[in-house]
């Protein structure tokens, strides 16, 4: 079974990682056919989590990266060796039928393949490339390495992320792989949005720190517009809250080892429940001016209610007087013991040619007419070789033989 | 690609936002993408014009820079949903609009009779996207909840913070919570637009907020749903099942930067080599033959071999603290462009407002000046995620003024 929703969609991808794979994964789930092109010679790895940790069991190599097979569900797998004149000519007819081609090589390295853009256009006139990296393919970092830490560090998001007189805490993993994904995904389904009003085609160039640096708007609006930077005393504090302000607002001890309360009043009625609940009784916390000019000794005060209680129940007494609050969730709490992510259906169990049956990310939004389907692991290096370049481009057995054997695809 | 003015990839789309905290992200980055976005307010104005930041510190609906950032581009209009009239007008503005978008809790559009059960007879073809903290019918659906308590209850916090655990985990800043909310909704009207092109049909979608944290967390989730191991934070870099070595350092200029991942090939190391010799750094740094050891290095250092043999080890340390030293003894700056133009990949740690003074950013035209005429001058914004060059992402005017824009839904009455 596949979703309906993108069904019409073929992608011509070549995206690994996360911050690339995300983009086209999105698209897979909701039924487009992305055919991911990988390179037979050095097994698929210019995707290194082909054949990095986590792992199901102690099998090690290019089909057992437990990343590669979560970020690459329901894709397709072709090998095409583009160093043959042959692997080129199949390429152009993969691209021929496609409606976009996806990567998220460095800048310039699919060019040098002998696949930019200009040729894309000869080959298909309509055809929408959107290409991703760290620093996009115009301007004088694009040439510039990342991963997902460099881009968060050089977009601002990782000075966010702490305390003050601390270095960046930073994200503590690769949140702009992710989010980089993500506004891929919106890049490709624009430019298809774009190409069915217009039948026009184009190169979108898709920057991960352009991206990133969207997500602090507030922040960077008080330094164009007040002149406040945030690289300043006391900042960042990122646990408490900036816009709005609030107090208390933060994550406090709890019972137990590295265990964790989050909680928040909004206004002076959570403050009120907060108070009568935890017993505190202090007129200087009475407003949110004081509150705020008495931070420390109010966290100090909540701490001293939360740190001898289970974060989970703590968490549920706040609720029941109507103030915002969470246990601080380890791996195992939110993905086997969550009620609610079960009944998302938010870990889906696919099945994998090697690994069998493993679970991995859901999508976080659910369709009343054409929902995602998360079945097919990920593809085994040119496990669809015959669907594509059989069923779909008319090369008969034959022939498939004979490319295999001069080592085409 | 300033000054391109052609219309944006949603032009002809109609979307009405009921304003929201958590959703407005998601409206602005449709409307950047040339959607019609028309947000509603109560006739008092929403509560987000009283955020933090204001112009010039002064307080006031109309000088939110909260307001201003996340609703630029959009259109607005003022509803009392409390009202039957207002609850007329709001039927009528759905009439004319492809897609819906709304944060509200779940029930009340209900109890209003405007969700989008009673709505869907009269508009098969209406799109709506519904944005809330658990989704709609969860077990949880009706928690109170915070972009906080969602980024604590939904993962990304867990990973986030020192290598003391006697610090609390962090929670990154920018609302995060919200924004990769948002994020996803965002996601979910461009593909239920490219659904109901294909099949006429338009849908209801429910996204949560708790679930696109748990799904952001890279390997947080996947390090548990393969392996059943638990990652630990570590102060600036991946939470991790093995403690793993420092990625930060201090520059002279007092700001920090990402180190990257150590050399391990002999290109890398003699990189490393040139680059103290030119800043006459290689006579302070006493490991400094193990690097133009490094330097003849057949093949690439494998790390399972660090610890185990004592040269890649000693090279490999080397190669560690060189890169420390030299960002030590210069600006991050001049670290970050010397080291990326050495083909080595690291990062300086910008703080958000100096990204918008760097030069590729400004090359690439990423901050944008968008006009007040009511203030008589320009303010730079934030710009696009992308450049496209058919179908620009841009910022279209500044956001809008309580009910500037009534004359569409008295044009509806």
């Amino acid at each position: 079974m596949k979703s309906e929703a993108l069904s019409h969609i073929r992608i011509c991808d070549f995206t690994g990682q996360l911050a690339g794979a995300g983009a086209t994964r999105w698209m897979a789930a909701f039924g487009a056919e992305i055919i991911r092109i990988e390179d037979p010679v050095r097994l698929g790895k210019w995707d290194v989590l082909r054949g990095t940790s986590p792992f199901v069991d102690d099998r090690r190599g290019h089909e057992f990266g437990g990343c590669f097979n979560n970020h690459n569900v329901e894709k397709l797998g072709v090998t095409l060796n583009l160093r043959t004149e042959r692997g080129k000519e199949l390429l152009a007819e993969i691209i021929s039928v496609s409606d976009a081609v996806t990567e998220n090589f460095a800048a310039g390295v699919l060019e040098r393949l002998g696949f930019g853009y200009d040729r894309l256009k000869e080959i298909k006139p309509d055809i929408l490339y959107v290409s991703n990296c760290g620093f996009g393919h115009v301007g004088p970092y694009c040439k510039y390495k990342t991963w997902g830490p460099i881009v968060q560090a050089c977009c601002g998001l990782t000075f966010t992320s702490g305390l003050p007189d601390m270095p960046s805490a930073g994200w503590g993993y690769s949140y702009m792989d992710h989010h980089g994904g993500n506004f891929m995904a919106m890049a490709i389904m624009a430019g298809l949005i774009h190409r069915s009003r217009t039948g026009e085609g184009q190169w979108i160039d898709m920057s991960c720190t352009d991206a990133g640096a969207t997500m602090l708007g507030p922040v960077a609006l008080d330094y164009t517009v007040n002149g406040r930077p945030l690289r300043r005393d006391g900042m960042p504090y990122s646990n408490r809250s900036q816009f709005p302000a609030m107090a208390p607002h933060g994550i406090y001890e709890a019972d137990g080892h590295d265990a964790w309360l989050a909680l928040a009043a909004r206004d002076d009625r959570d403050w009120q429940a907060i108070a009568r609940l935890m017993g505190i009784n202090d007129p200087r916390f009475d407003d949110l001016a004081g509150r705020l000019a008495y931070e420390d000794e109010l966290d100090d005060a909540v701490r001293a209610w939360s740190s001898g209680r289970d974060r989970f129940k703590a968490a549920a007494e706040l609720q029941a007087v109507g103030v915002p609050a969470a246990g601080v969730a380890k791996p195992e709490d939110r993905i086997d013991n969550d009620p609610n992510t079960e009944a998302w259906g938010l870990w889906p169990t696919v099945t994998h040619g090697e690994m069998g049956r493993v679970r991995v990310d859901g999508i976080p939004a659910h369709f009343s007419e054409t929902d995602w389907v998360l079945e097919r692991g990920a593809p085994l290096l040119g496990q669809h070789n015959r669907q594509i370049l059989g069923g779909l481009l008319g090369h008969s057995d034959a022939e498939l033989t004979d490319l295999a054997a001069e080592g085409v695809i | 690609m300033a000054g391109n003015d052609l219309p944006g990839a949603l032009a002809g789309i109609r979307v009405v936002e009921l304003a929201g905290e958590a959703s407005a992200y998601a409206g602005l980055i449709l409307a950047g993408m040339g959607a019609e976005v028309i947000v509603v307010e109560p006739p008092d104005g929403h509560h987000t014009r009283g955020f933090e930041p204001f112009l010039h510190d002064v307080p006031d609906p109309e000088r939110s820079l909260w307001w201003w950032h996340y609703n630029a581009s959009k259109l607005g209009v003022t509803l009392d949903l409390g009202d039957e009239d207002g609850r007329d007008r709001f039927r009528s503005l759905v009439a004319t609009v492809d897609v819906v978008l709304e944060s509200e809790r779940p029930g009340r559009l209900a109890d209003l009779g405007i969700d989008h059960d009673t709505l869907r007879a009269d508009h098969p073809e209406l799109i709506w996207v519904s944005l809330t903290p658990f989704g709609r019918n969860g077990p949880r659906s009706q928690e109170e909840s915070i972009d906080l308590t969602v980024l604590a209850a939904g993962g990304p916090v867990w990973s986030c913070g020192y290598d003391d655990h006697a610090i609390p985990p962090q929670r990154g800043g920018g609302n995060q919570g919200y924004q990769t909310g948002s994020v996803f909704a965002v996601l979910s009207a461009q593909t239920a637009l490219l659904a109901r092109d294909r099949t006429g049909q338009g849908q209801f979608v429910d996204v949560s907020m708790h679930a696109a944290a748990n799904v952001t967390t890279e390997f947080g989730s996947v390090q548990w749903l393969v392996a059943g191991d638990e990652v630990q934070r570590q102060t600036g870099r991946h939470a991790a099942i093995e403690p793993t070595t420092f990625t930060r350092a201090l520059s002279a200029d007092g700001i920090d930067v990402n180190t990257g991942f150590p050399p391990r090939s002999a290109r890398d190391f003699a990189v490393v080599v040139e680059w103290m010799e030119s800043l006459g750094l290689k006579d302070q740094f006493e490991e400094f033959f193990f690097l133009e050891m490094g330097a003849q290095l057949e093949e690439d250092l494998h790390l399972s071999q660090v610890g185990q043999d004592p040269e890649v080890t000693a090279m490999f340390g080397a190669a560690r603290e060189a890169v420390r030293f030299i960002s030590e003894n210069i600006t991050a700056y001049e670290f970050f462009i010397g080291a990326q133009e050495r083909g080595l990949a690291v990062g300086i740690i910008y703080s958000p407002e100096e990204v918008l003074a760097d030069p590729h950013f400004q090359e690439r035209g990423f901050p944008v000046e968008v006009e007040h005429e009511d203030l008589g001058r320009t303010f730079t914004y934030l710009g696009a995620p992308y450049i496209a060059p058919k179908s620009p992402y841009r910022i279209r005017h500044r956001a809008p003024h309580l009910g500037e824009h009534n004359s569409i839904i008295e044009a509806l009455a």
